[in-house]
């Protein structure tokens, strides 16, 4: 009798809570925003030894969270009232809760210009960049096959479909099996604008994975199969193949002659407030940068000796 | 028999000449708006599903101009090209060509493993395979992917020419993820045969096989396809394991073990990548309309089944 009375009041407080604590959440952020921007303002001329806080929400990108996660907890271990969430969800997500402003910060493979085209293209310019980690890409095979370089015609042949046998570039007669990402997908975007310059269909018989631990594991195991992965997924499973002669590593990508790479961005709304500019400044700080950018197989991007803008043009 | 009878009249006489007490009134109000309060929380959430998800789904037609005939039968699916084609027959095909298949695997052995549990060996069946059997169900799905992809593809890439990814690995995984569905099913409708039917036949000299092949299973047909209907509707919605062997190649594929999609791989697939609101995520949402479409018809399929099963 109780025990059933309880519950009822249970379902109803839970029930009322939901209702409200997701109405309460959209203004409760802004809140704390518009808090801390004003602070922000006037804090500006101080110093700022006031203590950060707010609560941040990270979604997006899968490539780039555990980046953002680990980083996230080393920062909430030194400022204490900072709450920082980190959520996957792919690039998509990331960058249309940031801009939705259901997020605070989106994670992405790749430029949000690249991604609202059209009629969305004026929400990419609301969007402001932070680039806090280089990720590159290697072409990699299966072990059997019997070919150490691919030239840029040749990757495109190979991934438009026009050469469908390994014989046709060098290799043993073995018909290639590709393993691709799906259309949407950032590394596949990078890969098609890096690597082959072209985008490419859906071949007849491709196949598609959008985890990189299912496209090694296909790689390795399909007798002829080519696919490309992030230099983090790369061990003696699979066969690297060098890019027009130029060896897939960090040295390569950092003295810019290996070109298939992709900056890993953090998108904000606006300019951040005081705990998100500090976490985003933390994300590009040595400690980070040389830290775990480099335990967790990215790329700092402070290191890097090229820039590289929207449209792809490569400065020094 | 009489006594039993008369036993019952004696408690109704008692309960219809004791008032209830105030305990009982309230117990009972509250019981009525403990579960009316579950209904109206259950009907809100399934309203509000089918509205999101058709809102959605029908903005490919009306915001973004897409034809409902190009998307049921359109062959090429390319929403990042230009122009953007969403054509979703491959995926229509992959989903029906794998449950149906995995339907077709699954069927007889459930039903077999029902017919074992109920009739040949009741005591050791329904006290050691039962349990083995529902254990199927509990394992997350991901694991069955990546059982089919460590297990399954090679083999049918060794046995068979292809890739081994395909319908037949698909469909293989599958049929053991319905198993359960479809074993419980024909176990209980097995189970709750009037005993009756199967003495008499045996009366008649009929042996223990003539029994089940000729009034077991024709007196319990109508439940045993719901079984199968319902596994295949699990069958048709199930969506990670699936993707991890199926190769999600957005074509009709040429044999059982060429790369091929279904509906839910694609979803899982591409969702992430879009962005909210462009035609690419709403045609990904007139997908998951079309499967919900599709467990309202087996829905239909049940109730229709289950009707018979009553007459």
């Amino acid at each position: 009798m109780k025990k059933m009375l309880l519950v009822v009041v249970a379902l109803m407080l839970t029930i009322g809570l939901a209702a409200c604590g997701s109405k309460d959440n959209g203004t409760n952020n802004k809140g704390t925003n518009e808090g801390a921007q004003t602070n922000n303002s006037q804090g500006s001329g101080n110093t700022g030894g006031e203590e950060l806080s707010g609560s941040i929400l990270a979604v997006g990108s899968t490539a780039l969270q555990p980046l953002v996660d680990q980083a996230s907890k080393k920062f909430m271990e030194e400022h204490k009232n900072v709450n920082i969430l980190v959520q996957g969800g792919g690039s998509g997500t990331g960058l249309t809760q940031v801009s939705d402003g259901q997020a605070q910060i989106g994670n992405s493979d790749i430029f949000a210009e690249e991604k609202f085209v059209d009629a969305d293209a004026p929400k990419a310019k609301e969007l402001v960049d932070h680039q806090v980690a280089v990720v590159a890409m290697a072409t990699v095979v299966n072990k059997d096959v019997a070919v150490d370089n691919l030239t840029k015609d040749q990757l495109v042949q190979i991934f438009t479909g026009k050469v469908t046998n390994w014989k046709e570039v060098g290799g043993q007669d073995e018909k290639i099996t590709i393993v691709n990402r799906p259309a949407s997908s950032g590394t596949r975007k990078t890969f098609e604008k890096y690597a082959l310059g072209t985008k490419t269909e859906d071949l007849q018989g491709s196949i598609q994975e959008d985890s990189s631990g299912t496209v090694k594991k296909l790689v390795s195991e399909t007798p002829g199969a080519i696919g490309y992965l992030a230099f983090s997924y790369l061990d003696d499973s699979v066969k690297t193949v060098k890019y027009e002669g130029v060896e897939a590593k960090e040295e390569t990508v950092i003295d810019g002659s290996y070109p298939v790479w992709a900056y890993q961005h953090m998108y904000t709304k606006g300019e951040p407030d005081a705990a998100m500019k500090a976490f985003l400044e933390f994300m590009v700080s040595d400690t980070v940068q040389n830290g775990d950018v480099v335990e967790l197989g990215y790329i700092p991007v402070n290191k890097m000796q090229v820039k590289r803008d929207v449209d792809g043009n490569v400065t020094k | 028999m009489d006594q039993w009878a008369v036993k019952q009249d004696g408690n109704n006489k008692q309960s219809l000449t004791r008032k209830p007490s105030k305990q009982h009134i309230r117990e009972e109000w509250v019981g009525r708006i403990f579960t009316t309060l579950c209904i109206l929380f259950l009907i809100v959430t399934i309203v509000a599903m089918v509205y999101f998800v058709a809102s959605r789904g029908l903005s490919t037609f009306f915001k973004n101009g897409v034809s409902i005939g190009d998307l049921l039968t359109g062959l090429k699916w390319a929403p990042e090209g230009e122009p953007a084609l969403f054509g979703a027959l491959p995926f229509i095909f992959g989903s029906f060509s794998t449950s149906l298949l995995a339907a077709l695997i699954a069927a007889p052995l459930g039903c077999c493993a029902a017919i074992f549990m109920t009739q040949i060996m009741p005591g050791a069946g329904r006290r050691y395979m039962q349990p083995v059997i529902e254990l199927l169900a509990g394992i997350p799905s991901v694991v069955y992917g990546f059982v089919g992809l460590s297990v399954i593809v090679p083999m049918l890439r060794n046995i068979f020419p292809g890739q081994g990814i395909g319908i037949a690995a698909g469909s293989l995984v599958l049929s053991v993820m319905i198993l359960p569905t479809i074993t419980t099913i024909a176990t209980d409708a097995l189970a709750s045969l009037p005993s009756g039917l199967k003495e008499g036949s045996f009366a008649l000299g009929a042996t223990r096989w003539q029994t089940i092949y000729r009034i077991v299973i024709p007196t319990t047909l109508p439940a045993l396809l719901t079984g199968v209907v319902l596994g295949m509707s699990r069958a048709f919605g199930e969506a990670l394991a699936v993707q991890m062997v199926i190769g999600n190649a957005p074509h009709i594929p040429r044999s059982l073990f060429e790369s091929a999609s279904t509906l839910t791989s694609v979803i899982t697939l591409s969702m992430g990548n879009t962005i909210t609101g462009s035609a690419h995520n709403n045609a990904l949402w007139s997908l998951a309309l079309i499967l919900l479409m599709m467990t309202f018809v087996f829905v239909f399929i049940v109730r229709f089944l289950e009707r018979r099963n009553k007459r």
